[in-house]
């Protein structure tokens, strides 16, 4: 569904963020992208929605290669593109609902969006979406009234109204406890199951990845260095990705964590 | 306690210029600029003697202000510079936001960055009396004549400081707007708009204020309103009508700022 072929980024300072990527990411697969802070995982998303423009390669999304579109059949890729951020990058100064109808944006035209007229189809949706991620009741408060939590969930509403075929994912969790982290990434993989979207999910925290993603890729130095299901991630890979520590405590923690999602599951 | 017979270890904050050459050169460089500037300027001191003299005079005027016998002229006067006030914030506060837009070097592009950059300076290097003497030249004397005036300084001050505070503005609540796949209009309103609009509102409460007390001094350049009412009372000898006009002033000028600053608070 998303096919990247030698995907490069260099910055005009020379450096090189994204080294030569080729991947293919199927629909409704769910993608944890790790590596070292300045590995590139955040620039390689932002290429594909070319929120950052790639230097070299293509990024195919069913069939259309979003690296030569021009700036109008962009927007128009863009809306099959849902992004969610790392602190959460909610306007602040707006309400709940207007975030999530922001989604809607390149769906509708200028005077509509400017009055805050909606089509009802999109306003029925976006109540639709707030209950189904826990912030029924809000559509009125002002997002800087929020917790992290509720922000990332306004976040997550706001990508999924513009119904997209692609999530791309940017550290999620990297502002919220640990509890709030483990109910936002379970909510993530879950809308992506009922949907059916295949996502990009950068994150940090390794064992969090492990307990809800099918696929892990490392990258180092802007390149892939690790592509396999998370059971693969042995103390020898990790150190491959992030250099030499001491893993065991990692991976040991997510097998506890493993049995006691077998035990809430059972 | 055998370590504290240890000398202690001095510390000074670092000065701010490191070289102590040109650090001492520029201090003893001003001091002696300012004594020779001070020097130069040639004061008479019986002149300014004789001045205090005239100067209580002319307070004494001002102690009792006639309200009465030039009511009428005073109350047009007000009306007129009110009417110019408003209208030239309004127009100014409407086309300083296209150029404030296109001033902002984060969402703009190159061309029309520099273009309306060259239209803030043009504004602001202008001083108001100025370009009320030129619009007086044009349109002859009167309230228009300082309503073009104040609008096309407004567009300056408020164009470069909503440029300013869109430069400053957050990058992630934009960049999530555009990942949308909004149109540059739709993320304007969307994503830059809610960041400076407090900011916007509360420059223009003070530009309206700032525009009444400019409105009195264009005035005395033929550019109506009070400013030309309080000119013809200063030819006539009339100071305690003088005196009238400028507490108006005073008092209208306080009301806007209270009523300003009530707003402006209010934002958030």
């Amino acid at each position: 569904m998303l096919r990247l072929e030698n995907f490069t980024k260099r910055y005009l300072t020379g450096d090189l963020a994204v080294n030569n990527v080729t991947l293919e990411i199927p629909t409704g697969q769910v993608v944890a992208l790790i590596g070292p802070s300045g590995a590139g995982k955040s620039t390689l998303i932002r290429c594909i929605n070319r929120l950052v423009e790639p230097t070299s390669g293509a990024a195919i999304l069913d069939d259309i290669n979003l690296t030569v579109l021009g700036s109008s059949a962009l927007r128009k890729a863009r809306r099959h593109m849902g992004m969610i951020f790392q602190e959460y990058a909610l306007v602040e100064r707006l309400s709940v609902m207007e975030n999530v109808l922001s989604g809607r944006l390149g769906y509708v035209g200028f005077w509509r969006s400017w009055f805050r007229k909606f089509p009802q189809s999109d306003i029925d949706e976006a109540f639709r979406l707030m209950e189904r991620v826990g912030i029924a009741d809000m559509a009125d408060k002002r997002a800087d009234a929020l917790s992290g939590g509720q922000r990332q969930r306004v976040g997550i509403a706001r990508a999924l109204i513009q119904n997209p075929k692609l999530l791309l994912v940017d550290e999620p969790t990297a502002s919220l406890d640990p509890k709030t982290a483990r109910q936002i990434m379970r909510l993530i993989t879950e809308l992506c199951a009922e949907r059916g979207l295949a996502a990009i999910v950068n994150i940090h925290d390794v064992a969090l990845a492990q307990m809800y993603v099918e696929r892990v890729i490392g990258l180092r130095t802007g390149e892939v260095v690790f592509d396999g299901p998370p059971e693969d991630l042995t103390p020898e890979v990790l150190t491959d990705i992030y250099g030499e520590e001491d893993w065991e405590a990692t991976i040991e923690e997510v097998e506890e964590n493993g049995e006691e999602i077998a035990e809430a599951v059972a | 306690m055998s370590e504290s017979a240890a000398a202690p270890r001095v510390w000074k904050k670092p000065p701010f210029i490191e070289n102590p050459a040109l650090r001492w050169g520029l201090i003893i460089g001003f001091t002696v600029y300012f004594i020779l500037a001070f020097a130069s300027m040639d004061i008479n001191w019986i002149r300014v003697y004789e001045g205090l003299d005239r100067g209580l005079k002319f307070v004494l005027s001002f102690m009792k202000p006639d309200f009465i016998s030039r009511g009428g002229a005073i109350f047009e006067g007000i009306v007129e510079s009110l009417v110019m006030t408003v209208a030239a914030t309004v127009v100014g506060l409407i086309m300083s936001v296209p150029i404030g837009l296109g001033a902002a070097r984060n969402i703009s592009v190159l061309p029309v960055y520099l273009l309306c950059r060259g239209i803030i300076t043009v504004s602001r290097s202008l001083n108001e009396i100025i370009v009320a003497l030129f619009m007086v030249a044009i349109f002859g004397f009167g309230p228009f004549a300082g309503f073009i005036a104040l609008a096309f300084a407004s567009i300056g001050f408020l164009a470069k400081l909503l440029a300013e505070e869109i430069e400053g503005a957050e990058k992630s609540q934009a960049e999530a707007v555009r990942a949308t796949g909004a149109s540059w209009m739709q993320w304007i309103n969307y994503g830059i708009q809610p960041q400076f609009m407090p900011r916007l509102i509360g420059l223009s409460m003070y530009r309206l204020d700032s525009n009444f007390r400019h409105s009195s001094v264009v005035g005395l350049v033929g550019a109506g309103g009070i400013g030309a009412t309080l000119n013809t009372a200063f030819d006539r000898y009339e100071f305690d009508t003088a005196s009238a006009i400028i507490l108006t002033i005073i008092i209208i000028v306080m009301a806007l700022e209270y009523s300003s600053s009530l707003i402006r608070a209010r934002l958030q």
